[in-house]
């Protein structure tokens, strides 16, 4: 049983463990309209037409409801999770081969827990990381989402070094630590 | 498990994370992480940038029916492909069992001891397995563009320098260098270019072009 979610949590991570914890269908609808048009905009980024990223977000969506009980909320804020499962199903229906994919962690049981704590902390983060971005100069953030949105090739991104990412940058250092300091404990 | 001290660059992950990698260097990419907890970390913060950036996205409106359609098919049983993905095999990362279809690698002798197993080539790279028997040399060669290389058992140094189960090398074009694998267990590694491949044999360099390598 979830406790009623302290206010600090952002809705997307609250209506994820509501599909998760109690496969709320509300809960799962709020997600479609938050993340569906979004979601659509990034696929359409990709060369999609309308109707051709309508299906990819209708199996992207799918596979947030099904996948629901892998999402672990200490590890990952509710859009990074989601933003992983877009790009694999993406990958998937574009090209023949499946997306190769990391082998998973197996965590015992004792571990899953959600640390409320760490909950918190990463939630956080993620409003901050959204705030930096929105303070960003108009394009210093179009070039951001350019890499993040699959239009730039890794040489392409290379190239981009000089650019103004320290806030965004210590943001992703800070996750960093966090989390490999959590892996590292489940060894 | 010694540490693992070559890891992937943090563009090189971004590029992964946003699904604009080539199939050979995700699958590279995907068994670093595997094997690398460091990386695993490194690249569960990308993501998280990706879906700030997700979240800060412009919208486009979706038909109507989408979301009917959607949540009509929430009770739909999954698609029993989800749950067949190869898992690890051996010293083989899931990303290269899945590559090599499940199967155990299907080696050739190249010479000198030692031996290959194309996994996939064509014109955007190359992916492959190479075996280098303990001390054994592998002839200078150059690489068009990018060249990663992942060791999956043993160790390999060069000019660069060493390289142990985990560690990745990545190789600009410029590099021409000559790794020798460790002594103790025979060096096997993984190996993904961008670009076609210059060497598969102990053919001389100048019959490439009639050879293809």
């Amino acid at each position: 049983m979830t406790d009623p979610t302290p206010r600090p949590l952002s809705l997307q991570t609250v209506w994820l463990l509501e599909v998760r914890d109690n496969r709320s269908r509300a809960a799962f609808a709020q997600l479609f309209d938050f993340y569906a048009p979004r979601l659509k905009g990034m696929l359409m980024r990709a060369g999609m037409r309308s109707n051709q990223a309508e299906d990819v977000v209708q199996e992207v969506m799918l596979s947030i409801w099904r996948k629901a009980d892998q999402f672990d909320p200490a590890r990952a804020q509710a859009s990074a999770w989601i933003y992983r499962i877009a790009r694999n199903r993406q990958i998937d229906m574009i090209r023949r081969e499946n997306r190769p994919l990391p082998d998973a962690l197996i965590l015992d049981e004792e571990d899953s827990i959600d640390d409320a704590g760490q909950v918190l902390a990463l939630d956080q983060e993620g409003a901050q990381l959204r705030a930096a971005l929105a303070r960003l100069a108009p394009e210093q953030r179009a070039v951001i989402e350019q890499a993040y949105m699959g239009e730039l090739s890794h040489s392409e991104i290379t190239a981009q070094t000089g650019l103004p990412l320290g806030t965004i940058k210590s943001r992703i250092r800070l996750a960093l630590d966090r989390l490999r300091h959590d892996l590292r404990d489940l060894r | 498990m010694t540490e693992i001290t070559h890891h992937i660059s943090e563009e090189l992950l971004t590029a992964y994370a946003a699904g604009s990698l080539g199939q050979a260097f995700s699958v590279a990419v995907a068994a670093h992480v595997s094997l690398c907890l460091e990386c695993r970390a490194r690249l569960a913060a990308v993501e998280h940038v990706g879906g700030a950036v997700l979240d800060g996205l412009a919208t486009q409106s979706v038909g109507g029916d989408l979301k009917a359609a959607v949540m009509a098919a929430l009770d739909m049983p999954a698609p029993a492909e989800e749950a067949t993905a190869p898992r690890r095999s051996g010293i083989y990362p899931g990303a290269v069992m899945a590559a090599l279809k499940g199967r155990p690698p299907k080696w050739r002798a190249l010479g000198a001891g030692i031996r290959q197993c194309i996994i996939s080539e064509g014109p955007d790279g190359s992916l492959r397995l190479l075996y280098i028997p303990p001390g054994q040399a592998v002839p200078d060669h150059g690489h068009g563009g990018l060249e990663m290389t992942l060791v999956l058992q043993g160790s390999f140094h060069d000019e660069t320098g060493q390289f142990g189960v985990g560690d990745i090398e990545i190789a600009a074009e410029e590099l021409e260098h000559t790794p020798i694998a460790g002594q103790g267990l025979a060096c096997i590694c993984l190996a993904a270019t961008d670009a076609p491949l210059r060497f598969r044999s102990w053919l001389p360099r100048l019959l490439q072009p009639v050879f293809r390598i």
